[in-house]
């Protein structure tokens, strides 16, 4: 395998780590909060239907892109309705959630654009378009630094840019903010945060919301950055991937970084599997290539996790006791 | 009585569903006083603070702050009130460290930083002030109870309390701390504070308080000064007749020796060593009682010997080796051996609450030979037969074995479990706690019902955090601190005091030197 | 006390539960520009009117019923088994061997035989989550739904590079042959001269399905091992007192529940006569709502696998003669599981108000 090659398989896998980078976050946002969420996939299929949708029909992007976190906020309250308001059981409310995405997506798709669930194809201004990063022409012919400037880290969309910026941003609020503190406590004691004069379910809701932004940010990057438009069930189980990322890096914002390049890489990996059989010295089937990533999350959540400990109130419903 | 009280409550009442928590309560507490609210487990006490503090709603009746009518909807009101709340179980996040705790949900400003620094001087002070010194940078789980009790404080003087209610405070600690913890409050009180001491000890309330009320079935049915009154008058109202503090036994005739334990060491799940190497054993027709503050080992050697927690040394019953960590070492062959156990916590433990009764009646017996109809089927008529006879004799009520357990009181409960255990004529019978949160009449049942076992030449191992209950229960008494055994007695030959020294881990020869 | 009589927990909860979830579908269906009582009768006539509608009807229902006892067999032992799907297509996998693998001369040899096999292997699929959340803390759930994305590339593999017989385009096996035939409800009911329409899929599983329901409640409320999956379920530490071992009870339930979606591939695989891709449709998450739906107890299972396996075949109908997607099963689905599942809640508080203050006027004369 060439320079140039593994440079290739790193740019995929920067783009496809992007929308995991996002929904892992996301998912940041509400587990460090107690509120466990393993609809996700969901959010992130809706939003991307309903960025592509939006980007369709008004041709411009970023009014897409509000649709999308619209879309993913709505559920994230149906999911902050049932988890915490109700106090229901966040495990089934998050397959419910992934369920209403699946099927209305689906529906509305037919409804407004009749092509068998998809959207019609985006271009222009409808889509999140690479940008280039200044000097990227002049800097290309640098050896090593060069392709590594122009072909990696210019020439990808913008979300892509904010999804590595999110990354720094959440460590710290999380740890340099009043806000991150109270978000923390919650996850862990939510009844301290109660005596404490704070609102816990006020906390939980912000959290559960910003869960819904980051992955309205996820799926509208599916759908019109990374692809042109809206497929059925194009989410294809990155939430979930996403979530065993989550875990994988113990609930921490650098360490989802890695995680979710670890991921996506992966991911670049099944799309190329020349390089696979160049590198490894013999075939592997393509089904395989599929299915290597969910493998090695499996994989990575049987072996390398070691003693994750998630938030200790993570799953329970807050309620008050003496 | 010419200032205003710092507290009034006005004609409070509380239900949850059915139950009434607290009937009509009114009370006076005067500022710069240390009142204390004494009365039973379920008396009420608990329920009452928690409406002063915001955390429940009452469903009739006022509260005047200092004189002013106070609404209090949440705990934001009450600490805008000046009330702060040391709940029985500490509200402290665990890995978080102490200044993080004081902190959180009073910073000043978005910005984390500052708030942390400006705590950091406040709270050198205030550990200067009133003897409560701790490591602003420790995590709160390495920090000893007593020390995450101080935090608690802490944290309601950082939010400018001037009112401060403690729920149960001595539970968790060793009389030494206890005694710590009470000069404490009597130097806030000298600086003007207001405190309110919830508890059931009656020691306590002679000791420290200035006023007492006394709490009973909901129900407020005394206000005293602490110098005019008695133990026993405080006692009689609390339970509404006179109550026996003793226990009514012969002396024990021990004989052969039934559990010896050499050498036991457990260490826990996280790593941490929580028994260190002890030995003791338990002979037939004695009652042995572990004595110690709650943590320092004497649940794990319940557990271990219960057969669901591996530990390392020899542990023999009537001479035979039992198997601590391998394949034998489960709860189904440790009652096959002939041990049985009322565990120290019957809602996680001992009992499955949403299971009826009958249920409940067979649990961790359910393989036994009589409740199986065949060899797959379960005999359910047989069990309901036999629960029906056994809450009989040991006078559950209702006595309706197709109720679920959870609707049950806490005395009922226990003595369904214990009617389980006792019934089934153990060598040994393990007991943890065995009268926590059970009311006065069951207490007495519940005792001599192992009294009895006794007598029958059979052993008991008995651990309880009740001093009270260990002196008068058991006949022969050893005391574990941090792990280690720290001292052994004759019930007859022992007091509070000694035992008290022992808890604290001053033993024997370390107290000598 | 309870303050609702178990009849209103058990009945009038999940009932509540549902009809808001058809009154959103209504709308939904009203947004997409029918007539939501014309889209039901539409339903009703398609899935109910003739023996072929209730052949399928009945076709899927016996299908949920097995994914149902899975995910409620799960639920017994709290753990949230999302991998029914993928158990269930393995467990297909197995039913197609043993019908491939012998030249069977009856039904009445082959039918146990791939019971066997489809248990085995849709337990199979089902141990290794298993192992895993119980030696290695690993979260069921996250692994069940990754099986179910290795299981669904597995099969594509299979049926593409090893199962198709040659010559064909189609990923599918070859056919099973007579000799695997399963009688069919036109054949059962032609026994007693009852016509039944000889198009539709309904055959002898759906027997068997209910003969599963029994067994099961047999297994969860008569046996020692449905005491020990109980009570672990409710409570943990509980369990470990009383000498139940959670390794055990997780191994233990996941197998069986495995098991039980395995054993759909009777009906789905073995009846249709060969297997082809995707033959679960989405039976294993079906199975979801309808455990929670019936309360995680078989007669309320049958009760919802039957409500589901009406929508099923009546939102096909309503795809073919009324271009509405059958995606609007999905949607239903995920309805009935957010508010007989999550907003159980919502429908509950109101009514133990509601109970309360009927029984208030009682108590109070006692």
């Amino acid at each position: 395998m060439d320079f140039l090659t593994l440079i290739q398989i790193l740019d995929t896998t920067v783009r496809l780590a992007t929308p995991l980078l996002f929904a892992c976050l996301a998912g940041l946002y509400s587990e460090r909060a107690g509120i466990f969420d393993i609809g996700l996939e969901g959010k992130m299929l809706a939003a991307a239907f309903f960025s592509a949708a939006f980007a369709a029909i008004t041709g411009s992007v970023w009014l897409g892109l509000l649709a999308g976190m619209g879309a993913s906020l709505f559920l994230s309250a149906v999911h902050g309705l049932a988890s915490i308001t109700f106090r229901g059981n966040q495990l089934i409310s998050g397959v419910a959630i992934n369920f209403l995405a699946a099927g209305l997506t689906v529906l509305i798709a037919q409804d407004w654009f009749q092509q068998g669930g998809r959207t019609p194809s985006l271009a222009g201004a409808a889509r999140f378009n690479e940008i280039d990063l200044p000097f990227q022409s002049a800097l290309a012919d640098v050896p090593y630094l060069g392709p590594i400037y122009s072909e990696l880290i210019s020439g990808h969309s913008i979300l892509v840019y904010v999804a590595f910026l999110t990354v720094p941003l959440t460590w710290y609020i999380l740890f340099r903010t009043r806000f991150g503190l109270r978000l923390r406590a919650v996850g862990e004691n939510p009844a301290a945060v109660d005596t404490a004069g704070v609102n816990v379910i006020w906390l939980r809701f912000v959290a559960v919301g910003i869960c819904g932004v980051l992955c309205g940010l996820a799926g509208a990057y599916l759908a019109t950055g990374l692809q042109a438009g809206f497929v059925k069930d194009m989410s294809s189980g990155r939430g979930f991937i996403a979530l065993a990322a989550l875990i994988f890096a113990k609930w921490r914002p650098w360490y989802a970084l890695f995680a979710c390049l670890l991921f996506g890489f992966f991911q670049a990996l099944s799309f190329r599997p020349d390089v696979v059989k160049a590198v490894l010295q013999f075939e592997i089937p393509g089904q395989l290539m599929d299915a290597l990533p969910y493998i090695l999350t499996v994989v990575i959540l049987a072996g390398f996790v070691g003693k994750a400990i998630p938030p200790r109130a993570g799953g329970e419903p807050y309620v008050k006791e003496r | 009585m010419n200032a205003e009280p710092a507290i009034e409550l006005k004609g409070i009442s509380k239900a949850f569903g059915p139950v009434q928590a607290n009937k009509d309560i009114s009370i006076r507490v005067m500022p710069g006083t240390i009142h204390g609210i004494i009365g039973e487990n379920g008396a009420g006490k608990s329920t009452l603070m928690s409406i002063l503090y915001g955390f429940y709603k009452a469903d009739r009746g006022e509260v005047f702050i200092s004189g002013t009518k106070t609404e209090i909807p949440d705990s934001q009101a009450a600490i805008a009130a000046g009330i702060g709340m040391v709940f029985q179980h500490f509200k402290l996040v665990e890995n978080f460290t102490v200044l993080e705790n004081v902190v959180l949900g009073a910073e000043e400003g978005a910005r984390l930083r500052p708030s942390l620094s400006k705590a950091r001087k406040l709270l050198t002070e205030l550990a200067r002030e009133y003897e409560l010194s701790v490591d602003p940078d420790e995590t709160i789980e390495e920090l000893s109870v007593g020390h995450q009790q101080r935090v608690e404080i802490l944290k309601a003087l950082y939010r400018k309390a001037d009112i401060l209610i403690l729920d149960e405070p001595t539970g968790v600690l060793t009389p030494s701390e206890a005694d710590h913890l009470f000069r404490i409050l009597k130097g806030l009180r000298d600086e003007g504070k207001t405190i309110i001491l919830i508890t059931h000890k009656l020691r306590e309330i002679m000791d420290v308080t200035d006023t007492v009320s006394v709490m009973r079935r909901g129900e407020m049915t005394a206000t005293v000064k602490t110098s005019e009154t008695n133990p026993q008058a405080l006692a009689e109202l609390m339970v509404g007749r006179k109550v026996l503090l003793q226990v009514d036994k012969v002396a024990a005739q021990p004989k052969d020796k039934v559990l010896d334990i050499q050498g036991l060491r457990v260490v826990d799940d996280d790593g941490v060593e929580r028994v260190k190497g002890i030995d003791l054993n338990v002979r037939q027709g004695e009652i042995l009682g572990i004595a110690g503050v709650a943590g320092n080992g004497q649940s794990e050697v319940l557990e271990v010997l219960g057969g669901y927690r591996s530990a390392t040394g020899r542990v023999t019953l009537n001479g035979q080796d039992i198997d601590l960590t391998g394949r034998a070492s489960d709860g189904q062959t440790r009652r096959a051996n002939g041990i049985c156990h009322v565990p120290e916590d019957r809602h996680r433990e001992g009992l499955i609450l949403d299971y009826f009764a009958w249920e409940n009646m067979v649990f961790g017996y359910h393989r036994a030979p009589e409740y199986q109809r065949s060899k797959y089927l379960m005999d359910n008529r047989a069990i309901r037969r036999d629960t029906e006879e056994k809450m009989a004799r040991f006078d559950v009520r209702p006595p309706i074995p197709n109720l679920a357990a959870k609707n049950f009181s806490g005395g009922n409960q226990q003595k369904i479990v214990l009617a389980r255990e006792i019934e089934r004529d153990p060598e040994l019978l393990l007991v943890g706690q065995p009268t926590r949160g059970v009311d006065i009449g069951a207490i007495e049942f519940i005792h001599q019902q192992i009294v009895e076992l006794r007598d029958r030449g059979k052993a008991v191992l008995l651990v309880s955090v009740e001093l009270e209950e260990i002196l008068s229960l058991a006949d022969r008494i050893t005391v574990m601190f941090d792990g280690q055994i720290t001292g052994e007695r004759l019930a007859a030959d022992t007091n509070e005091n000694e035992l008290g020294m022992l808890m604290a881990g001053i033993t024997d020869t370390s107290g000598a030197a | 006390m309870d303050v609702m009589p178990k009849w209103a927990d058990a009945i009038l909860i999940p009932i509540l539960s549902i009809l808001i979830s058809f009154f959103l579908s209504g709308l939904v269906i009203l947004y997409l520009g029918m007539n939501p009582f014309e889209a039901l009768k539409l339903m009703v006539t398609g899935a109910l009117g003739s023996t072929y509608g209730w052949g399928y009807t009945l076709y899927y229902t016996t299908n949920f019923i097995f994914t149902g006892l899975c995910a409620a067999i799960a639920f017994h032992a709290r753990l949230f088994n999302i991998g029914g799907e993928g158990q269930a297509t393995f467990g297909g996998l197995g039913v197609a061997l043993v019908c491939l693998a012998v030249p069977w001369p009856h039904w009445t040899l082959a039918l146990p035989a791939a019971m066997l096999g489809g248990a085995l292997f849709g337990a199979a699929w089902a141990i290794i989550p298993a192992w895993l959340q119980a030696k290695r803390g690993s979260h069921i759930v996250i692994t069940t739904i990754m099986f179910n994305y290795i299981v669904a590339a597995l099969m594509v593999f299979l049926l593409v590079e090893v199962l198709k017989p040659e010559g064909s385009m189609d990923p599918a096996t070859r056919r099973f042959g007579d000799g695997v035939a399963l009688p069919k409800f036109s054949d059962i009911f032609g026994l007693f001269a009852i016509e039944f329409s000889d198009a539709a899929p309904a055959n002898i599983s759906f027997f068997i399905a209910i003969l599963a329901c029994y067994l099961f409640w047999l297994l969860v409320w008569r046996t020692k091992l449905g005491y020990e999956l109980r009570a672990y379920g409710h409570s943990e530490s509980a369990a470990a007192y009383a000498g139940i071992s959670p390794t055990k009870m997780i191994i233990v339930a996941m197998m069986i529940s495995g098991g039980l979606a395995g054993m759909m591939g009777i009906n789905s695989v073995m009846a249709t006569d060969r297997l082809v891709l995707n033959s679960v449709e989405g039976a294993g998450f079906i199975g979801l709502a309808v455990a929670l739906m019936g309360r995680s107890h078989p007669v309320g299972i049958f009760l919802a696998a039957l409500l589901f396996g009406f929508l099923y075949q009546g939102g096909g109908e309503l795809a073919l003669w009324a271009s509405i997607p059958r995606e609007l099963i999905i949607l239903i689905q995920g309805l009935v599981i957010l508010f007989t599942g999550a907003l159980d809640n919502l429908v509950r508080m109101p009514l133990e108000k509601l109970f309360l203050l009927l029984r208030k006027p009682r108590s109070e004369e006692v």
